[in-house]
């Protein structure tokens, strides 16, 4: 039930990003300077901006920059973690002390600290957001990644595989890692909800995605002076952003109940 | 216990120390000049050599950290180039206030989310049960500086009950110092209650599931001195350990929260810091921030031996 709806409203914002371009009304930064905080009607289906600006146009748009920020992230997050994460519990011992300790180093930081720190001293882009967030989610990554492959390794098909004498590349990649990948599509999800949250704050506080952009963020931000008298500036992108990150959660709920099927008797 | 205590403590002082390289080395690739931000449009690069040479930026990097460390040690935290006051007594003040905020948010958190949580566990797969999971589905499908636009329109623009923004001291009366805390600390409640909720709606289930409790309810117990003399008290033990995980993040939700409603604590101080390049208060505030995360984190972990007897610190056994 939660993967299917989850699943829906995933996809049906993957088809809208991807779209934008053509179903937008309107382009992204096209002012009508005539129609400056119109409420939401036939014509601005989600109102105006301080601008003119189609409200509804934006929050399509910014589903691109919310998907890219939260994929991206997560896959730099992945692609380090991942390979430390199996390297770790595969070798355990020296190599697995050094890779863990260095990771519990990097997570006794207060994250969104290096972030700010981060972005505040170099200029600001979606791409640096999405770095500086992926890093920070390599550590979770590579310690699920590490707790599985601990657990696999006394599975027969690794001995076999041990026994023919397979290079440790073959091992980590066709053995270890397709059994992971389940497990792992889990803590995905919860990533690029978590990006794409501390993405919005990022914004919010002006340092992350800039203007004009249609960031969603961003788009909350600038409507907070005209909260009183055009509130929809800054509820729209919210709801929008609700949806997204409701979307993403429930895949990630339905997949942990596909995969553990004690959790799901004990509802 | 004590050789783990020593042992952590020492960690969180390698970790201040390694923040503290950094902050200092990212402070220094900022663009901006130092000594031409304090001294204004209007000096001359003359001047600002003289200046530079006189707060010592014209040193080698590592004599110039080691006399900022120092300094810092001694709580000579430097002069703000923006307030052109000493940082140390701006920033204490500020510290204070993001406490009295931080720790309400704590206590209402912890309350109402014990409370949903074993009213979910009780009447779990019925209405109650229901509610409580899309509630705090909700509540964390946004950020939290969004929560607290949605409160403010509805609180303070709408029904004009509580002020919009912010911050009264107890001065000004209780009225006013409470009702000015109200939205921000119902804004943060919001994004960390589901965390706890769901933590103890789980093991709450466990709990009423187990043997004891069931031996207890054939002991002819009452239902509600069940509920709390025994399965409460168990199920207690993971969720106090997640509340104390909480308090790490909620120093980071603190920063969006204070900034939404111009509240003068010292997230609200860094973000400012930060965008005005003012680097005293900025390597100040990133660094005590620093350390109250470390502390917040170091007792989650020994508050999680003191309510867990099974856990025991250390190399040693029994």
């Amino acid at each position: 039930m939660a993967l299917v709806v989850g699943g829906a409203l995933v996809v049906v914002l993957i088809v809208v990003a991807a779209l934008a371009q053509w179903i937008a009304p309107y382009p992204y930064d096209q002012m009508h300077i005539r129609d400056r905080f119109l409420p939401p009607s036939l014509h601005y289906l989600a109102g105006t901006d301080e601008y003119g600006r189609d409200v509804f146009s934006r929050l399509l748009f910014g589903s691109q920059l919310s998907l890219a920020l939260g994929m991206t992230a997560t896959l730099i997050s992945m692609g380090i973690g991942v390979p430390l994460g199996l390297l770790a519990g595969y070798r355990r011992g020296a190599t697995d002390e050094v890779i863990m300790r260095t990771l519990d180093v990097m997570m006794a930081f207060p994250p969104i600290m290096l972030v700010l720190l981060i972005l505040a001293v170099t200029p600001p882009s979606l791409m640096k957001t999405a770095i500086a967030i992926g890093v920070l989610a390599v550590a979770p990554i590579a310690r699920v990644t590490r707790s599985v492959t601990l657990d696999l390794m006394s599975g027969e098909f690794i001995e076999a595989a041990r026994a023919r004498g397979e290079r440790l590349r073959y091992l980590l990649v066709r053995e270890l890692l397709p059994n992971v990948w389940p497990v792992l599509m889990v803590e995905a999800s919860l990533r690029v909800v978590f990006a794409v949250l501390l993405g919005a704050v990022l914004s919010f506080l002006g340092f992350g995605v800039q203007p004009p952009a249609a960031d969603w963020g961003l788009m909350i931000s600038n409507g907070r002076a005209f909260v009183d008298t055009a509130p929809w500036i800054s509820l729209a992108p919210g709801i929008a952003m609700s949806i997204t990150v409701i979307g993403i959660s429930l895949v990630g709920d339905g997949l942990r109940e596909v995969l553990d099927p004690k959790l799901g008797s004990r509802r | 216990m004590i050789g783990y205590v020593v042992q952590r403590l020492v960690s969180v002082v390698v970790i201040i120390v390694a923040m503290s390289i950094l902050v200092f080395l990212a402070t220094h690739a900022l663009p901006s000049n130092a000594a031409a931000l304090i001294l204004g449009q209007y000096s001359t690069p003359e001047m600002q050599a003289a200046l530079e040479h006189k707060l010592g930026f014209d040193q080698p990097l590592p004599l110039q950290y080691w006399h900022w460390a120092s300094h810092m040690l001694q709580g000579d935290m430097g002069q703000s180039f923006e307030m052109e006051r000493p940082v140390a007594p701006i920033l204490w003040d500020a510290l204070g206030r993001s406490a009295i905020l931080a720790l309400s948010a704590m206590a209402v958190v912890s309350t109402l989310g014990l409370a949903l949580g074993v009213i979910a566990a009780v009447w779990r797969g019925r209405w109650p049960d229901h509610a409580a999971s899309i509630a705090t589905y909700f509540g964390v499908s946004l950020p939290e500086f969004y929560w607290g636009l949605v409160l403010i329109l509805t609180f303070a623009s709408t029904f004009h009950l509580l002020p919009s923004t912010g911050y009264a001291g107890l001065s000004d009366g209780v009225g006013a110092f409470l009702s000015h805390l109200v939205l921000p600390v119902a804004t943060l409640t919001l994004t960390l209650l589901a965390h706890v909720a769901r933590l103890t709606r789980s093991s709450m289930v466990e709990a009423l599931e187990s043997m004891y409790v069931k031996v207890a309810r054939a002991r002819g117990l009452p239902e509600r001195l069940v509920i709390v003399r025994h399965a409460l008290r168990n199920a207690l033990i993971p969720s106090i350990t997640v509340l104390a995980q909480d308090f790490g993040f909620l120093i980071g939700g603190i920063v969006a929260v204070e900034t939404v409603f111009a509240y003068p604590g010292l997230g609200r101080m860094l973000v400012g810091a930060l965008e005005r390049q003012d680097l005293p208060l900025m390597q100040a505030a990133i660094l005590v921030l620093t350390g109250v995360y470390c502390l917040a984190n170091l007792t989650a972990d020994l508050l999680y031996g003191v309510v867990n007897p099974r856990i025991r610190y250390g190399g040693s056994i029994g």
